[in-house]
């Protein structure tokens, strides 16, 4: 990437030529030496970049101004638009009664969620690895939360935590570990709890196979000759696996990160029956402002959209700054 | 390492030493306990969809009977038949495939020019464009989603195919460039250069020598986008009002509301919702990881 700022434009290339090294075969040659691949000239990239950019363009940006031109505008409470608000409606979001607690709540469903799939995943993915019998079919179980759309499992999990009828009260306390069942999702203190065991549920699959495709990326020279140094397991794992698995780990909290943070069938399912926002994250939130709540206020959503974009480009971009996104890309 | 994965993608569980047929026994006491060990792992995983089956085979009472039992009092096997039948279910069942199959075709003809000429060429704003994917990768539909409807209803396409398949297109499209980007990347020089001497176009090479040689990443970036759409449900949630125009995900919803609740017609719905995308999955098991391995581990 910081290569094509530094390069400077090669007349040759610049020339619109289709294929210049065709022409060129002692300065491909050099090239390959440099490990370098063909300059283009920016028109011609242009072109075969063209359609991405109008659909980034088109359905990503286009909408995003669009948002932001909607929360600088002030609503009536069946959408209709009465005038400008100016910053008003950020001011609304920022002044909500409920908004530390939504950004509590945040903060603990991302890292919670994260954190816990990220260390069930590396252990999976280890187990996952080695060769046993039935292993394929252990691999296809594994997959199948990843499958199933997260309204069905969150919808599912309503019924399986249920007071009455859940599932998974009746095994509780017929194994005698509860003498009650439990209220998983209408108890305050069980709410949140409930929420991020099925969000790790969900998240785990896509976590193992990146991590079981970065463990099989390992060259099993090295553990060799690790083994050979009488390396033990552990230190095995903590001073090779772990460092080669940087890459794997990276894109696993990035992706875990936005997809989490994003995540709204989930909240929105299984806190569905309760009032208010208690366990409400910023994304539900900002949709029941516009759509179920009593302000019913689209301006105020919008704002809190925007707060939300804002908030995961921040949080991402520092993250990728710590772990230097641009060396890890740039080949 | 990169560059070995693409050609030949790791397949960790391709064919196993099998070891001599007179293991120890510690060995095989080990390898009993693993499987014992992924029996249970793999219990974990599939258990509620095994009790969302069940569901759809009990009556709509049986499902809500205190205390639950196990196994449904009564078989009910013509969930499936009525469901099959319901022309509402139809409907959401032809929108979800079409939203789905358009939003990925749209992806990869897209995803493929971009991806290619970012990982095979150089030029001034490469660095921009991979930033602005990136970006995107970060957006999701669901904080853009008062946007999204307000940019439709001024195109007078709420209630359309075409918004949900625009939008689940662009916002699919990060991560097939992502992957598919790792995957051209890792192609050795060599292969591409030797194309050109032969005279090759840009568009010869691609067409001719790296699309073959990334098909798993294809594979991978096609079901990854498939299901993604098949699944998606907010902006569906928003933009699709009209009951036959609904996918799936969110027509399903109409089973259970305030007057009725059809728990076995709900639970049968999402089993015939779940079980292509499933088999999707398994058929691509071991792509997905030589997928992911070029792709996005590099």
């Amino acid at each position: 990437m910081t290569e094509s700022s530094t390069v400077t434009p090669d007349p040759a290339t610049s020339a619109g030529s289709g294929h210049p090294r065709s022409r060129m075969p002692s300065r491909a040659g050099r090239r390959r030496g440099a490990g370098r691949i063909g300059q283009v000239h920016p028109v011609v990239a242009l072109l075969w970049l063209a359609p991405a950019l109008a659909l980034i363009l088109g359905v990503v940006l286009y909408p995003a101004i669009k948002l932001f031109d909607a929360s600088r505008g002030e609503y009536s409470i069946t959408g209709l638009r009465k005038g400008d608000a100016g910053w008003g409606n950020y001011v609304k979001v920022l002044e909500h009664p409920d908004l530390g607690t939504v950004l509590r709540n945040t903060v603990i469903w991302v890292v919670a969620v994260v954190a816990i799939t990220i260390v069930l995943s590396l252990a999976l993915a280890q187990f996952l690895s080695k060769s046993f019998p039935g292993r394929r079919f252990v691999r296809w179980a594994v997959i199948i939360p990843w499958a199933a759309s997260l309204v069905i499992t969150s919808q599912l999990f309503v019924l399986l935590y249920d007071y009455n009828y859940g599932i998974i009260n009746h095994v509780l306390q017929g194994l005698g570990l509860i003498d009650q069942p439990i209220d998983f999702l209408g108890n305050d203190s069980w709410t949140m709890f409930s929420m991020v065991v099925v969000g790790v549920f969900v998240s785990l699959p896509f976590t193992i196979f990146v991590f079981i495709a970065g463990l099989g990326a390992i060259p099993d020279d090295v553990m060799e000759a690790a083994t050979v140094d009488g390396a033990s397991p552990w230190q095995r794992y903590w001073n090779i696996t772990l460092p080669l698995m940087r890459p794997a780990l990276m894109i696993a909290t990035v992706l875990n990160v936005i997809y989490v943070f994003n995540s709204f069938p989930i909240i929105y399912t299984l806190n569905d029956r309760n009032p208010g926002y208690a366990h409400d994250t910023t994304i539900t939130f900002m949709y029941k402002l516009a759509f179920k709540s009593q302000e019913h206020d689209v301006g105020m959503s919008a704002a809190a959209g925007i707060f939300n974009v804002v908030l995961i480009l921040v949080v991402v971009g520092i993250y990728l700054k710590i772990i230097n996104w641009r060396e890890e890309t740039s080949r | 390492m990169s560059t070995t994965t693409a050609a030949a993608p790791v397949r960790p569980d391709g064919p196993e030493p099998q070891g001599n047929r007179h293991t120890t026994d510690p060995r095989r006491r080990k390898r009993t306990l693993m499987a014992i060990g992924g029996v249970l792992v793999a219990f974990a995983f599939v258990a509620p969809y095994v009790v969302m089956v069940l569901d759809s085979l009990r009556t709509s009472s049986d499902v809500k009977s205190t205390p639950p039992s196990f196994l449904p009092k009564v078989w009910q096997w013509d969930t499936y038949a009525q469901i099959l039948g319901d022309e509402r279910f139809l409907n959401w069942l032809k929108t979800s495939l079409i939203v789905a199959a358009g939003s990925t075709v749209i992806v990869i003809l897209v995803a493929i020019p971009a991806a290619f000429m970012t990982a095979r060429h150089r030029f001034p704003g490469r660095g921009a464009f991979l930033l602005l994917v990136l970006v995107t990768q970060m957006f999701a539909p669901t904080s853009l989603v008062v946007g999204l409807y307000r940019q439709f209803f001024e195109l007078n396409m709420i209630n359309t195919y075409g918004a949900l398949i625009l939008t689940n297109a662009a916002f699919n499209l990060a991560f097939a460039i992502w992957i598919l980007h790792g995957f051209f990347s890792s192609i050795p020089l060599e292969v591409e250069e030797a194309a050109a001497l032969d005279g090759a176009s840009r568009f010869g090479i691609l067409r001719r020598v790296m699309l073959p040689l990334t098909l798993p990443g294809l594979v991978t970036a096609t079901i990854f986008t498939f299901i993604a759409a098949w699944n998606e449900y907010v902006v569906a949630l928003t933009l699709m009002i009209d009951d036959d125009k609904k996918p799936l995900t969110v027509g399903m919803r109409a089973y259970i509301t305030g007057y009725e609740q059809h728990w076995d017609q709900l639970f049968a719905a999402s089993v015939i919702a779940v079980v292509p995308v499933v088999i999707l999955f398994a058929v691509i098991e071991k792509h997905l990881v030589g997928g992911l391995t070029a792709g996005s581990v590099k």
